[in-house]
């Protein structure tokens, strides 16, 4: 299967970066990340620099892959890039391969960008602080089993930023929405969720990430079907939270 | 910063101010449209004259005219505000998106047609509101009042200015698309989000998103169509 891929290459987060152009040739039953593995060998044999790209679990579990791939982030069906493979495309297709665009994630190199700004989102807010002890027995504390789905719906986001490249704003709804949403459902996350909505909106305004104008993009694209629920859940949280808190 | 001014200028802020100016603005819209349904009756006008006549002049319609310019101006400064951080959130941008496999055009381009929609506001209220005010129109008399025959200039206006009319229909596609994607989309703002309502919420936006501005696309498109 012949195809040519644009793929952005920067040298360093200064550097200015443009699409290159590589033709390749390949077996169809490769996943992405296999392809472009394929091409990096083959960038080393002839002495260039191989193209610098995040992947880690390669199972769809770590968010650590990202790339945008022709327009959409981790490419033409709803995956991590990890889990795409070549069988969706076609025989001589052109495929551009491009780093999640956001002044929050800026490019470290080629394709790989810094996600930090979601860690230090959860660093503001996104945790229980009691002393937890040992595992509670299950069931200790009755929860519903549809608000514990609900909850852990929420919970399954992997922090990829799909959503964010998605975004025409670049906003980080979709994350933080997941992040108050898995913890404000269940009982041991409300004890601090005003104080948390109003932290963690608070760094995410900080970071730089755009409004959310609910296109609806972030959930279209995200891999673990987080839905927009959780961004009303988020407007509503914080809202409520400014207007109760004792945090003036 | 006092938590009032810091939530306000959150970006959750902002967006409920938008949420919150968008919405009393529909209500203006019904207001709006309900009354100018008045030109419709074999009166000669009068109901409609007699109305603009209560309209510039009644001491509450001055209040509520004072709220509603401070609902547009909040709601066009903050739509610039976050529009520019939308925009600096992501300075560079892509080599190539395809944003229609995710999300519909009316949500990605509420600048542009609110943009279109204020030009219309500028151009409308120059039309209709100052020379009605400040210009020379004719009058007319019912039972011994004098009034501003308002019926006869709507009327002279669309019917001579054809291309203004043509305008103004083109302008409330543009406000229909406004309303296709803000009305449900200010309510996901407001955090109301549920699964008896949504679904309704979703469908009477889109009812007046075809209804109000089909209703005041009427206007111009009658008097066209009586030259
Ligand atoms: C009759 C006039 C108008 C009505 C009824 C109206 C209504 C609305 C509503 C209901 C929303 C949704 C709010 C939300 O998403 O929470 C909205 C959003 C918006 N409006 Fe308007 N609007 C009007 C005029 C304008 C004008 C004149 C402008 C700009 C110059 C404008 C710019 C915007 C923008 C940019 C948004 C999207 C903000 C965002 O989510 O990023 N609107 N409008
Ligand atoms: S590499 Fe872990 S999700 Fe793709």
């Amino acid at each position: 299967m012949k195809l040519t891929l644009k793929i952005w290459r920067q040298k360093h987060a200064n550097d200015k970066g443009k699409l290159v152009d590589y033709n390749v040739d390949i077996n169809p039953e490769m996943s992405f990340l296999e392809m472009l593995d394929d091409l990096n060998e083959k960038l080393a044999e002839r002495g260039e620099e191989p193209i610098a790209f995040d992947h880690d679990c390669r199972e769809g579990i770590c968010g650590t892959c990202n790339l945008y791939i022709n327009g959409r982030p981790h490419g033409p069906i709803r995956t991590t890039t990890c889990q795409l493979h070549m069988r969706h495309f076609h025989e001589g297709e052109s495929i551009v391969i491009e780093p999640w665009r956001a002044r929050s994630f800026p490019v470290v190199k080629d394709l790989i960008v810094d996600r930090s700004a979601f860690d230090r989102i959860v660093q503001a807010g996104g945790y229980i602080s009691v002393n937890t002890g040992s595992a509670p027995d299950a069931n200790e504390i009755p929860i519903p089993k549809q608000i514990a789905d609900e909850a852990f719906n929420s919970a399954a986001c992997i922090a990829c930023g799909a959503c964010v490249a998605a975004c025409k704003n670049a906003s980080a709804m979709l994350f933080v929405g997941a992040q108050i949403s898995k913890f404000a459902l269940v009982p041991q996350g409300k004890a601090e969720k005003k104080i948390r909505a109003e932290k963690m909106v608070a760094q995410m305004d900080a970071e730089g990430f755009g409004a959310c104008t609910n296109t609806g993009a972030c959930s279209a694209e995200c891999p673990v079907e987080i839905s927009m629920t959780n961004i009303a859940r988020l407007n509503r949280e914080y809202i409520g939270a400014k207007l109760t808190s004792d945090n003036v | 910063m006092s938590w009032i001014t810091q939530t306000l200028t959150s970006t959750i802020g902002r967006k409920l101010v938008m949420a919150l100016t968008g919405l009393f603005l529909v209500s203006f819209l019904f207001v709006h449209l309900s009354g100018n349904f008045l030109i419709f009756r074999a009166d000669g006008g009068r109901a409609f004259n007699e109305y603009s006549q209560f309209m510039s002049s009644a001491g509450i319609v001055r209040v509520l005219e004072i709220i509603m310019v401070l609902g547009f101006a909040i709601h066009i400064y903050t739509s610039f505000v976050l529009t520019r951080r939308n925009q600096k959130a992501r300075p560079q941008g892509y080599a190539f998106s395809q944003p229609s496999a995710n999300s519909s055009w009316f949500s990605r381009n509420m600048g542009l047609s609110g943009s279109l929609v204020l030009i219309f506001l500028l151009l409308h209220l120059r039309t209709f509101w100052y020379t009605y005010k400040f210009g020379d129109i004719p009058t007319v008399t019912y039972e011994g009042t004098e009034y501003k025959d308002m019926a006869y200039l709507v009327k002279t206006v669309f019917q001579q200015e054809w291309w203004l009319s043509i305008f103004y229909v083109i302008i409330m596609v543009l406000l229909s698309f406004h309303l296709m994607h803000g009305f449900g989309s200010a309510f996901q703002t407001l955090g109301i989000r549920h699964k008896k309502y949504t679904p309704l919420i979703e469908k009477i936006g889109i009812a007046i998103a075809i209804l109000v501005p089909a209703g005041f696309a009427a206007f111009p498109i009658y008097f066209l169509l009586t030259r």
